[in-house]
Formats: structure tokens, sequence, C-alpha cells
């Protein structure tokens, strides 16, 4: 039997969650003497009240689709990808070579090989920790954490070496060609009588994002390949039972995993920045965890999740632009929600689930 | 008719103040941080000095990684702020992008000479001219004949500097060692003090009696180091003689307050183009005050008033680095 009913376990606990973190929050902006009032009112008029904040809390709403569908395909087989910081820069890595060094025609074209580049990049990148976990038992969370700063190194390598246009002192690959810039939110909306803010960097990839999450909604509930993975995540020595290869499937979610991080590239590297610079994923990769968490694994609870860390993202850089309240305790705000979402879980269920079954005992 | 035209014509003049009283300058810092004692530092310094003047007040953001100069950009423009000031060469590409999006905008942007666009104001510096200067009160100052150089990040900006500090040293002393290194090859080089203090520390143990730090907040460590061990140091971007009085020889000035105060001043109406700041503008130049009085002999700042003349005059030329990529006193 279950202890609650499913509607409080997916919307009741969140929202309680985040109203704990808010109120937290609020305490912390007051001791260093600013209205928390007006903060959340700048967040939210700077995240969602003109064109332009939308434009940027999808844009950080799509990167974050990625990776929090990245972790939440791992999490289904039991595994921590903690990697999605590296496997997202490797994935830029790829569509930097391809719009680079092929000249595309179309950006429909260029995009499919973009998002083909970058899921292999992302999935060699998790392909290793995944060997290693498979076989050698090497623990997956620790590997795929050190693999981000293998991928940040070799990053470097190449933008200071190898791809940085000669002259150029900035750490960065050229500008993408003309033929591979992706149509933002503006161009298409633009014909349906949408007048979207046009410096807004949303951009066509939100979509390919959407589908993402269709797609692992389809993998992991309606095929035999996502029955496994449950099948393995759920008990281990269950799924050898009825004849499922631990190996393969350890390899296999990691290789998903990996290349939805990298995709992530089709929208800061080729969406937005248009060439590859140093620290592109900005922390999207973790992020993707809270993501992943709070949207408790489901694609569509990874959605919604990542369009309330994006509005978060936005609110806080409008908060760093327009108050004093220093970039440092946005991020302790940011930090507070991933906390009560992801980590305080219980702390907010335990109550709740005694709660629903004292209210049905009193109904029995 | 005429009340028609009266009015809007209030209208307009009404709409306008709107829009100048809008127009407040903003100031992005670059990822070495507002507070790194040098090349940010002078800008704030600047900016500070124009707010205290004026009583008016500006925008400010510090970057937290390369990601965001766009953004940062965008907001603050569809905001109005006007002029927008950006530091260094990392804004180059942003700016190229942005700048011809807002026309009705003023950009300003220090350490870039490079861009086309026509609502934009760049500002360089000659530092070959100051750093060859601080290279002939190194090599005067040295007893060892071994006079070292530390760079941020190894970018040819920062080779520009070396180079003309290789010059100078070697002017003064043709057998000098110069002894170069750079801290990395990211922007983090640009505020990592440790590895500044453990360059300078190899540098001594190659028998360097006097460095110049040309790292942004790297530097902080470089000076630091140089204290402890006893040598002498030399500053960069502000003045930094006061960091530690009696230990810093001088300090590279490079007026880069100047360039945020007068766009500041300027305000929307600041003149676009490409400027260059030499000797011969005040641009660059060397720093001396009671806390380095001791150091400067009589001979070092005669020699030095004489060269920075020669080198307005047109009688010394100081090679620039940028002109083929590579420097005649200096090996990188």
């Amino acid at each position: 039997m279950e202890k609650m009913p499913k509607w409080a376990d997916v919307v009741l606990i969140p929202l309680i969650s985040l109203l704990l973190a808010a109120l937290l929050s609020a305490l912390v902006i007051l001791a260093i003497g600013e209205s928390p009032v007006e903060a959340v009112n700048l967040m939210i008029t700077g995240a969602l009240g003109s064109t332009y904040g939308w434009g940027y809390t999808l844009y950080y709403a799509t990167n974050f689709m990625f990776t929090g569908l990245a972790v939440a395909v791992a999490f289904h087989a039991r595994m921590f990808n903690i990697g999605g910081e590296g496997q997202a820069m490797l994935g830029g890595l790829g569509v930097a070579m391809v719009c680079l060094y092929v000249p595309w025609p179309h950006w429909s074209i260029a995009l499919l090989a973009a998002c083909a580049a970058s899921m292999l990049f992302g999935a060699a990148w998790a392909a290793i920790p995944a060997y290693l976990q498979a076989k050698r038992g090497s623990h997956i969370v620790i590997t795929t954490i050190m693999f981000n700063f293998i991928a940040a190194a070799f990053l470097n390598y190449m933008l200071v070496n190898v791809m940085r246009p000669k002259g150029s002192m900035d750490p960065a690959t050229a500008r993408f060609p003309e033929a591979v810039h992706l149509p933002t939110l503006h161009e298409l909306l633009a014909p349906i009588g949408i007048n979207f803010s046009k410096a807004a960097p949303a951009n066509i990839s939100l979509l390919v994002a959407i589908f993402a999450c269709f797609v692992v909604w389809a993998l992991i509930w309606r095929t035999r390949l996502g029955y496994e993975i449950r099948a393995y995540g759920h008990s281990e020595t269950g799924a050898v039972y009825a004849g499922i290869s631990p190996v393969r499937i350890t390899i296999v979610a990691m290789l998903i995993s990996g290349a939805l991080a990298g995709l992530m590239a089709t929208n800061n590297v080729m969406g937005e920045a248009e060439r590859l610079v140093l620290n592109s994923t900005e922390g999207a990769g973790f992020i993707g965890i809270a993501v992943a968490l709070m949207g408790r694994s489901h694609p569509f609870g990874v959605f919604l999740a990542a369009i309330l860390f994006g509005f978060l993202y936005q609110g806080g850089a409008e908060l760093a632009l327009w108050t004093s309240i220093p970039r440092e305790l946005i991020v302790v705000i940011q930090a507070l929600v991933i906390l009560f979402t992801g980590a305080l879980d219980n702390m907010v269920r335990m109550p709740l689930e005694k709660l629903f079954l004292g209210l049905r005992k009193g109904v029995e | 008719m005429t009340l028609m035209k009266s009015l809007m014509g209030a209208a307009a003049a009404v709409a306008l103040t709107a829009g100048a009283a809008l127009a407040e300058p903003a100031l992005i810092f670059d990822l070495g941080g507002k507070f790194d004692k040098s090349f940010n530092e002078a800008a704030f310094n600047g900016a500070k000095r124009w707010a205290d003047q004026t009583g008016k007040s500006y925008r400010e953001i510090e970057l937290q990684s390369e990601a965001q100069r766009e953004q940062a950009l965008r907001r603050f423009a569809e905001a109005g702020a006007n002029p927008i000031i950006t530091m260094g060469f990392g804004m180059a590409d942003p700016l190229s992008t942005v700048a011809p999006d807002y026309p009705d905008t003023k950009f300003v942007v220090i350490d870039v000479t490079w861009l086309d666009a026509p609502n934009l104001r760049q500002v360089g510096f000659a530092e070959h001219e100051g750093s060859y200067l601080v290279g002939m009160m190194a090599a005067m100052a040295s007893k060892s004949g071994t006079v070292g150089f530390i760079g941020g990040m190894d970018v040819p900006l920062i080779r520009h500097f070396g180079c003309g500090y290789a010059q100078g040293a070697k002017a003064v002393n043709p057998d000098i060692n110069v002894v170069a290194n750079m801290t990395g090859t990211t922007p983090a080089a640009w505020n990592d003090p440790v590895k500044g203090s453990e360059l300078t520390k190899a540098q001594i143990s190659q028998g360097a009696d006097v460095v110049y730090a040309a790292a942004g907040g790297t530097g902080v460590g470089v000076l630091q180091t140089a204290a402890d061990e006893g040598i002498l140091s030399i500053g960069v971007d502000s003045n930094q003689n006061h960091l530690h009085p009696g230990k810093v020889l001088t300090s590279m000035l490079k007026r880069v307050d100047v360039a945020v105060y007068d766009a500041m001043k300027a305000g929307d109406e600041v003149e676009t183009g490409v400027f260059t700041m030499g000797l011969a503008q005040e641009g660059v130049g060397v720093a001396m005050d009671d806390n380095n009085a001791e150091l400067v002999t009589e001979e070092m700042s005669s020699a030095v008033d004489k060269a920075r003349q020669d080198i307005i005059d047109g009688n010394i030329s100081v090679v620039s680095y940028y002109e083929n990529d590579s420097c005649p006193a200096l090996q990188f």
C-alpha cells in the first residue's frame, strides 16, 4: 500500500521544500540588510516579466533539461552520474568541430550533425567510467567526477593550443559561420505574430530538449531496454536472475546518459555563444543532479524542475546586476533550493507520510 | 494644430529627458575581480572618482565566468545604460556582436583596438613604453645582473609588457639576464597569487633580485614574496608602491582609471574610435612617491626622465611585440 497519494508525492513535497528554501533565503537576505520582498519582485520581473527574461529563463532551462535527463537515466539504473559537466564540455567540443570544419549549407542539417557529434562525444566521455564501473568495479561517482577535471583540462589544451584562431588572445574558437546559426525563439515565433525579444538566447534546441524528454519517457517506460534498466536499478540480483547482464545495462545506461549531457552543447555552444569558450557549461552538469532529484527522475518532472532552475538562474543574474546582493549570496540561495529539494527530501517526506497515514486511519 | 504640435513637442521633450535620466554609465569588470589591486581596481578607482566628484551613480558587475560576458552586455544595454564600459580583451568578441544590435548605446572597451563598430570607443595603451622605463630602473637597481618578469595569462598583450621591459633592461646593461615566466594559459592566471609566489621563489633561485609582475591579481603574491625574501619588485597597472613600502621599486602605471574616468565624464557623448595612450598622453608611466623615494637614486630618475623624453621625441623606438609577434630582446 502506498503511504500517501501520488499527488502529494509529486506536488506537495517539492512545493513545501521550495517554500522552506524560500523562507531561509529570505532570512539570509534580511541578514545582509536587503529587502526579501524586493528581491523576489526583482527575480520574478527579471526572469518572467518580459520576453527577454523568458528567453533567458528558457535558455537556462534547456541546458538543465538535457543534464537533468542525463542524470535521471543513470538514476534509473541506480547510478549516480556526476560527470554531466565534463560530458557536456566534450559535447561542446564535438559541436565546435562539426560547425567549424564542415561547410554546412543550412542550419537544419548542421543541427542534426551537431546533435550526432555532441551525443557521440558526450557518450564517449561517459564510456570510460562506465567500462571501469562495469568491468573493474571502480565507483562511478568517483570516476565521473574526476573525468570532469580531465575534460576541463583537455578543453583548456584544445582551446589554447589547437582551436584558438591565430592572433586572438582569448582562449576560444572562432565564430561559427553564418550558415549554422540556429533560429532563436524570436525568429521562430515571428511568423505566428508573437514578438519575442531579439536579444534573448533561447533557440530551437528548446524543442530538441522537449523532444528528448519525450524520447526518454518512451525509452524508460515503453521499451524492453527501459524495463531492463529499471529492473537493474531496483534489484541487481533480481535482474541477473532474470537474465539481464549488469555489464551491458551499466554501459548502455551510461552511454545514453552521456549522450544526453553532451546534447546540451547544441544549446549553449551552437545556439547561444556560437563559438566554444572556456567554462561554457557554467555548472549546468551539476544543476542537472538537482533537477533530476526534484523531478523524481521522470522526464515531465525534469521538464518542470528545469524551468524552475532556469528561473532561479536568470533571477539570480538579475539580482547580481541590479542590487548590491553579492553574487556569492545568490549561489547560497540556489544551493538552499538544491539542499531542500534534493538532499533534505526525507525531512519533509516523513512528517507528511505520518500525516497522511493518520488521516487515512481517521477515515477508516 | 498648433496645440497638437506643442503637445507633441512637450511629450517628445519629456521622453528625451526621461531617456537622459536613465542613461547612467555601467562598468563590467573582467574575471580578475574588482579588487585585484591592479587592472580592474584601476577601473574601479576611476569610476569611484567620477562618482565622488559628480555625486552620480553607475552600475557595475563582476563577471564570474566567460559565458556571462554577452548577457551582462545585453542586459545593461537593454536597461538603457550608456556608456557601457568593459574591461579586457575577452570582451572583444562579445562586443563585436552586441554593439551593432544597440546602435544608440556607446560602448567603451579597454585593451582592445582592433574592432570595427561606429558606437565603440576602443582604448589601448602603449604598455611597452612604460615597461621599457621600469626595465631600465630594474637593471640599474639589480646587483646580481639578473632581473625577472612574471606575466599573468600567456597572451600577446603580456608578452608585449615583457618585451618592453627586457628592451629597457638591456638598454642599461646589454649583458643583463632577463628571466621570464607566465602564470598560466587561461584567465584563471589573472588571479592566482599562490602560483605568483612560487614563480617568484623560482626566479630568486635563478639569481633574480628585481621582479616585475604584469599579472593582475597574481601580482599580489609576487610582490608579497619579493618583500618577504628581501628582493625588489615592480608593480603594474595601479600604483602598487604602497603595498610594501620601501620594497617595491616602482609601478608601471597604466592609467586605466583615467580612461574610465574620461569615458564616464563624457557620458553618452563619449567620442568613439580607437585611442592609444602612450607616454606622450601620460597613459603609461612610472610611479614615484614617498613609498619608493629611498629606492630611486638620482641617477635612475634622471635616466628615466631622459628616456621618457627620447621615446616621446622618437629618438628611442621601443619595438612592440605586436609588430611581428616576436621580441628582439627576450625569448618567451
